[in-house]
């Protein structure tokens, strides 16, 4: 049986590192559910959040290849129930004077933000776990959802610990 | 030191300094700035190669005869593509290669410019890593990187792609360099927990088998091999990239497993109860069908990259370290341990098998050639101290099996990738990295057409290799496949090199090397004594064989190892079975 799993990547921070990571997910055959690259607190290093659909053995395989590639520092498996997970996602509904007010009371129950109004659409952010972005975009549709677009998924580790640490702490012994 | 240079002479002064002394290439209009410096080198010999190709598989052979860095250099675009089948074939078979291409100016890259290529791109799933560069003051310190990745660890190709501006801009060149490579850290020791739980599974076994690859000669552990098998007395297996790293000759040797493995060697890993598994990788060609393949094993495995571990089979005991670390802690541990295992009853089924399915194949009444028949003699009169390389298909796996391999790295080929071509420019580079060598390219007509080009290599650099080419006037290998799966319909396999287009005497003879033939068995001896005793000029054999001649014994892609077949529809009986 599969199973998402969500992949922290420590890479350097260096030109081409993105197509070296995607390139292997599509050459061994592994299907990205959900990809997110960006900065870390370590301007050399950045992070990609992986969530995969793949079985307990190909995750081990898709690891232990990850961890090949030069530019890889570090892998770390977060765990859903240890970990915060987040995607953003932007959705333009269309509403007019009648529905406005109802979008607006959703928007405020889910804890989203309206971020554009115009006389027959407002356009909203909202942050928060595939689940609660499904269980809004369910609500929504009935107003007319125009466009949608979302990010993929970051995530962090609960409590004090950083996965930085110790592979940063090797990165300045070679700086 | 710091000196004031050019990038292309720091890229010359790096190769000097990491100790390159030979380099395979064809200059072009990007790589042109690299060449001038090149030109004045003392350190670095430059081999002119007539494709790219060549300067690929050149670089390979002379890596796998020397165990060092092989080097070839190429230009932008076409020059550059022309290197990915070696380079692919480098990283299939693990052979330590750094690859250097120019590339168009930084300004023009991404531009489509002239010869532009996205190499780095092309081969960023071939290599082991690449670099692209465009600022001359890393050109120093990205050839050490490329060559200790290339090197250490389980070892690959590298490629570094540099950009005309950067070989052109003057850079101070500062010496030695810090690498910076926080990511790479191979892991060669092996872990002490994992090899004495190894040690007790091999005191516990009643049916043990080790089976060794190419891992355990890049770690020159021969030696340590040796004296585990004699010390516990378990079977040994070397697989295609492994032969000669364990003595043919030795008693406990079984042959090669695997598609065209002896049935000793196959039946020994599919009636195991342990596989010890030094530096190999499961790999198809071995295993047969996966689900079926040796299934009372248990396994230990020990590589020195991990992902090769339960890749394909589950390791009971997974042991990541360096082969030659690996196996001296074992024989250490084994000591320790003090048990010995009574494989007696074990070793009787063995030799049963061995007796009774030992190696053979047909001779022909109407006086024809069996290539089989030339690969014994080769490898009685040449010898064991000679290097071996071949190309891929038929006269590949006779040559494996045949010849009689004694030393570690005799045997240069293309497993893998199982690339045409390979042999001439491999032996080529092999022959200039081990001079001291004698080095005989066993060859197929179909794969010596496709890089024979670098017979003239050979003749205008000095380069006395032998060229025995098995001349059956087909795509060998396929036509087998084809009489055996296909209902005899052979589809475009026919070379038609028996109507000698090309004449290979007369080619060798245009190329300024002698060409011989031989036809019947009766000259075979005195064919190879005659090139033997040519030692200044390459010299090419063609040997006109049976055209029917197939290789045996088979387990046909996709079916059990269980089913291999010592001759065409005769299956071995494993009646030994208790």
């Amino acid at each position: 049986m599969s199973t998402r799993h969500t992949l922290s990547v420590l890479v350097e921070n260096k030109p081409g590192v993105l197509a070296r990571v995607s390139a292997l997910f599509s050459r061994r055959g592994f299907n990205i559910d959900s990809l997110a690259v960006g900065p870390t607190e370590h301007s050399d290093v950045s992070r990609m959040t992986i969530v995969v659909n793949v079985d307990e053995l190909p995750l081990e395989q898709v690891t232990k290849q990850l961890n090949k590639l030069v530019n890889v520092l570090k892998i770390v498996e977060l765990d859903m129930t240890q970990s915060v997970q987040r995607e953003l996602m932007l959705i333009k509904v269309r509403a007019d004077a009648d529905s406005r007010s109802h979008v607006l009371e959703l928007v405020n129950l889910f804890r989203a933000r309206c971020v554009d109004v115009a006389p027959d659409a407002v356009t909203i952010e909202v942050t928060g776990t595939v689940d609660k972005l499904e269980a809004f975009v369910r609500v929504l549709e009935p107003f007319g959802i125009k466009e949608l677009v979302q990010s993929g998924m970051v995530a962090i580790g609960r409590g004090a610990r950083s996965i930085t640490d110790r592979s940063l702490r090797a990165l300045d012994r070679t700086a | 030191m710091t000196e004031q240079m050019t990038g292309a002479q720091a890229l010359v002064r790096a190769l000097e300094q990491v100790g390159v002394d030979t380099v395979f290439g064809i200059p072009g209009g990007a790589i042109l700035p690299a060449y001038d410096p090149l030109y004045d080198s003392k350190k670095v010999r430059h081999v002119l190669v007539r494709h790219e190709q060549g300067a690929g598989h050149a670089a390979e052979g002379y890596a796998q005869a020397t165990g060092r860095v092989g080097v070839c250099m190429a230009t932008s675009g076409p020059g550059a593509t022309n290197l990915v089948t070696p380079i692919a074939d480098a990283y299939m078979d693990s052979v330590p290669i750094v690859a250097i291409t120019g590339q168009v100016a930084s300004a023009a890259i991404g531009t489509d410019a002239f010869q532009e290529a996205d190499i780095s791109g092309i081969t960023m799933p071939i290599t082991k890593h690449n670099f692209l560069v465009t600022d001359p003051a890393d050109i120093p310190r990205t050839i050490v990187e490329a060559f200790h990745i290339a090197a250490t660890g389980r070892p690959g190709p590298v490629l570094v792609d540099i950009s005309k501006d950067a070989l052109q801009a003057t850079t101070t060149y500062t010496w030695p360099v810090q690498m910076q490579l926080p990511g790479y850290r191979p892991v060669t020791r092996p872990h002490s927990k994992q090899i004495r739980e190894a040690a007790r599974l091999i005191a516990e076994a009643k049916r043990p088998v080790l089976y060794v690859g190419g891992g355990v000669h890049k770690a020159t552990a021969s030696p340590e091999l040796l004296e585990l098998a004699e010390l516990t007395g378990i079977p040994v297996i070397t697989t295609l990239m492994a032969r000669g790293t364990f003595p043919d000759s030795h008693r406990q040797h079984l042959g090669m497993p695997g598609m065209h493995g002896t049935v000793a060697a196959v039946g020994a890993l599919q009636r195991s109860d342990l596989m010890i598994v030094l530096g190999a990788r499961f790999d198809d060609r071995v295993t047969g069908r996966l689900d079926t393949f040796a299934p009372h094993a248990k396994v230990v495995h020990a590589d020195i990259d991990p992902a090769e571990i339960s890749k394909n089979r589950h390791a009971d005991v997974p042991i990541v370290g360096d082969c030659k670390e690996v196996i001296s802690d074992l024989v250490a541990a084994i000591k320790a341990d003090g048990r010995k295992g009574d494989y007696a009853e074990w070793w009787r089924h063995l030799d049963a098998y061995r007796e009774t399915y030992a190696l053979g194949y047909e001779t022909y009444e109407d006086g024809s050639l069996a290539p089989q028949y030339i690969m014994e003699r080769i490898g009685a009169l040449v010898g064991p101290d000679a290097i071996y390389t071949a190309g891929v298909g038929q006269h590949q796996m006779w040559a494996a099996q045949f010849i009689g391999y004694e030393n570690p790295g005799s045997f240069i080929n293309s497993g893998g990738a199982g690339t045409m071509g390979f042999a001439v420019p491999a032996a080529m580079g092999a022959k200039m990295g081990r001079p001291d060598k004698e080095v005989w390219a066993i060859d197929g007509d179909g794969c010596f057409q496709m890089t024979n080009q670098e017979l003239a290599t050979c003749a205008l650099e000095g380069v006395p290799i032998k060229i025995a080419v098995i001349n059956n006037g087909n795509l060998g290998m396929v036509r087998q496949w084809q009489t055996l799966f296909y209902d005899q319909r052979y589809s475009n396999t026919d070379l038609q090199s028996s109507r000698r287009i090309p004449d290979f005497v007369k080619l060798a003879e245009a190329y300024g090397c002698v060409g011989l033939r031989c036809e019947r068995p009766e000259d075979v001896d005195d064919t190879i004594r005659k090139a033997m005793e040519i030692t200044d000029m390459p010299v090419v054999i063609d040997f006109v064989v049976h055209a029917d001649a197939m290789v045996w014994p088979m387990v046909a892609a996709g079916t059990s190892n269980d089913d291999i077949k010592y001759a065409r529809d005769m299956a071995p009986k494993w009646e030994h079975e208790d």
